[in-house]
């Protein structure tokens, strides 16, 4: 698919403003970060069908910074997963938009997240199944960068490397910012590209709201051949918002009806 | 009779799964640096191919192992009970049963009788953590060939199962054409004054008190509950309606695990008296198992002594 997907970032991105603010909370922040990330991946990268949600053949993407669940919904429906009408219904009871995913509840999620750290070792079993049953397919999965300050996520990593699967494609949404303030500051997580270099990964830094650059280096990933790759995707958090943009407070605060009105002209 | 043969749990654990392997295409075998102890090496070394070593890693043990089952493999997920049950808590909870995967899980080692290694190596929470989660399958099988049997069993459970197994050799007390059915208590003996349910190698010390008491004229009921979750509540109203006490034997907690269990549905539907063999609420240590056992109470002598407390306060209760 070769659209420009500006339009669609620019649709999510209203998406995830008004759903956010619909339930009275949410993660605005780090859901808007990720937006070209997704798009490409959803309409570009992967491959998959909306009418077969099971298809067993299909890529997989694990969302393992699951509180971007409103940029991951937004994503799937404009994509023909489900009705966009369901959109307002996110973290409603009894709505299959849960507050963090839950697969069991929507079409289109590959697996529940919530519980950061546990995406990329999901990743890596998916993938593992793929290699035994002779699958093409590939499986991504996306991380904050505070997210990696779990430890898990390193046990991952080496294990995708040990294993040599070249079929993981992992992304860090490193927007520099987490709950209490600058990544750097609250635990540093810097040199992620030489870290993840370390533990045998094809490292891809990549500005994560470039659509070309983005669709080009998952290219480069899924040309490399017996290794893992990952890309360093440079993000601003609050992506498009002007008052949100790098500000924590915006990582898990609804706007009110002013603050939605002012975020959606910006975006106009 | 022939003489009681003495073989370890996770025997029964290495050859089900070995039977499993030769069976089946969808199932792989999953360990963290422990093979040797889990039996998982049997697998390593007949089917290398089905087997992955996630090396000291639990939680990512734990993640891998439900991704391949979102890939349609069935893995059975293995090393001590103690780190298993514990160290990947969250994975087991929000990943794994969550999403309502079908990763069995192998808690090795379990109980007391891990013995010298002491308690940071003795499981003896895991049964109160597994059970305590929505969509678990929780079995604690009683000797080797109940322990293959389990294994087996589990292969098709539509979810998550644990199941828990001793290190120590352990008098086998089934056999091939002893009947397994899972959710079902195995009656082992019938009686009439007390009842005990009994789960993992406390099945044996539970049928070693039933001896002794009948030469004391007390008719003692012994069942082998497998199954800890779903929880037999048939055969516990049964037991409680027809002898009007019960004791609980396990080598765990004595909170949250089988007493908890087998409590739980008493208070609900049958409430009797019940007394519990368990450790007392406190951490364990180092020694023999033999010695450990009897340290903490958990073998026949401790039973016998639960079955007459038990059997005292239904004489008061019935009193009043």
């Amino acid at each position: 698919m070769n659209q420009d997907l500006r339009p669609v970032c620019r649709q999510i991105r209203q998406d995830i403003l008004e759903m956010i603010h619909a339930a009275g909370s949410g993660h605005p922040g780090g859901s808007l970060s990720c937006v070209e990330i997704l798009s490409v991946l959803y309409f570009q990268v992967m491959h998959l069908d909306p009418s077969r949600p099971q298809d067993p053949d299909r890529d997989r993407f694990l969302l393992s910074k699951g509180h971007a669940a409103p940029a991951l919904y937004s994503v799937l429906a404009r994509r023909g997963f489900f009705d966009p009408a369901l959109l307002p219904t996110l973290r409603a009871l009894g709505s299959p938009l849960q507050g963090h995913p839950h697969m069991e509840r929507l079409p289109g999620l590959d697996c529940s997240s919530g519980s950061l750290g546990q995406g990329l070792s999901i990743a890596n079993g998916l993938s593992l199944a793929a290699k035994r049953q002779g699958k093409d397919l590939r499986c991504y999965c996306l991380l904050g960068d505070g997210e990696v300050q779990e430890g898990q996520v390193w046990e991952a990593a080496m294990t995708a490397a040990h294993f040599h699967l070249d079929n993981v494609c992992a992304i860090v949404d490193d927007n520099g910012v987490q709950l209490d303030g600058p990544t750097a500051q609250i635990m540093n997580v810097a040199p992620l590209g030489e870290k993840f270099a370390a533990f045998g990964w094809n490292v891809l830094p990549v500005d994560g709201h470039d659509l070309d650059a983005l669709s080009a280096a998952f290219q480069a990933a899924q040309q490399c051949k017996g290794r893992p790759s990952v890309l360093l995707a440079r993000c601003v958090k609050g992506k498009g918002v002007s008052f949100m943009e790098h500000q924590w407070v915006w990582h898990g605060k609804a706007p009110n009806q002013e603050e939605l009105s002012a975020a959606l002209a910006e975006l106009a | 009779m022939k003489p009681i043969e003495y073989v370890p749990q996770r025997d029964g654990y290495g050859q089900g799964l070995l039977a499993l392997c030769a069976q089946r295409e969808d199932i792989v075998v999953l360990d963290a640096d422990v093979a040797a102890s889990t039996r998982t090496n049997w697998v390593r070394d007949q089917y290398p191919d089905k087997f992955y070593n996630l090396g000291i890693s639990e939680q990512d043990l734990v993640g891998t192992a439900a991704g391949m089952s979102l890939g349609g493999l069935i893995p059975y997920v293995s090393t001590y009970g103690v780190f298993l049950s514990g160290r990947a808590f969250d994975q087991i909870r929000t990943t794994v049963c969550y999403n309502n995967l079908k990763v069995r899980f192998g808690g090795a080692h379990a109980g007391i009788s891990v013995g010298p290694d002491g308690a940071t190596h003795q499981a003896l929470e895991d049964l109160a953590l597994a059970r305590v989660l929505p969509n678990m399958t929780v079995l604690a099988p009683c000797d080797s060939e109940e322990t293959r049997k389990a294994v087996l069993a589990a292969a098709d459970i539509d979810g998550p199962v644990y199941f828990r197994f001793g290190r120590e050799a352990v008098p086998v007390i089934t056999d091939e054409d002893t009947p397994f059915q899972l959710g079902k208590a195995r009656l082992v003996r019938e009686g009439t004054d007390c009842a005990v349910l009994a789960c993992g190698a406390m099945v044996y010390e539970a049928m070693l008190a039933a001896q002794q008491l009948k030469q004391e004229g007390i008719s003692l009921r012994v069942l082998d509950v497998h199954t800890i979750k779903p929880m037999d509540e048939a055969a516990i109203c049964a037991a409680a309606a027809d002898c009007g006490c019960l004791v609980t034997a396990e080598e765990h907690q004595i909170h949250a695990g089988l007493f908890g269990a087998v409590s739980e549905v008493a208070a609900r539907r049958c409430p009797v008296p019940i007394e519990p063999v368990a450790i007392p609420d406190c951490f364990g240590q180092s020694g023999p198992p033999e010695a450990l056992l009897e340290h903490y109470g958990l073998n026949a002598a401790g039973v016998r002594a639960a079955v007459l407390r038990a059997m005292d306060r239904r004489v008061r209760t019935e009193k009043v």
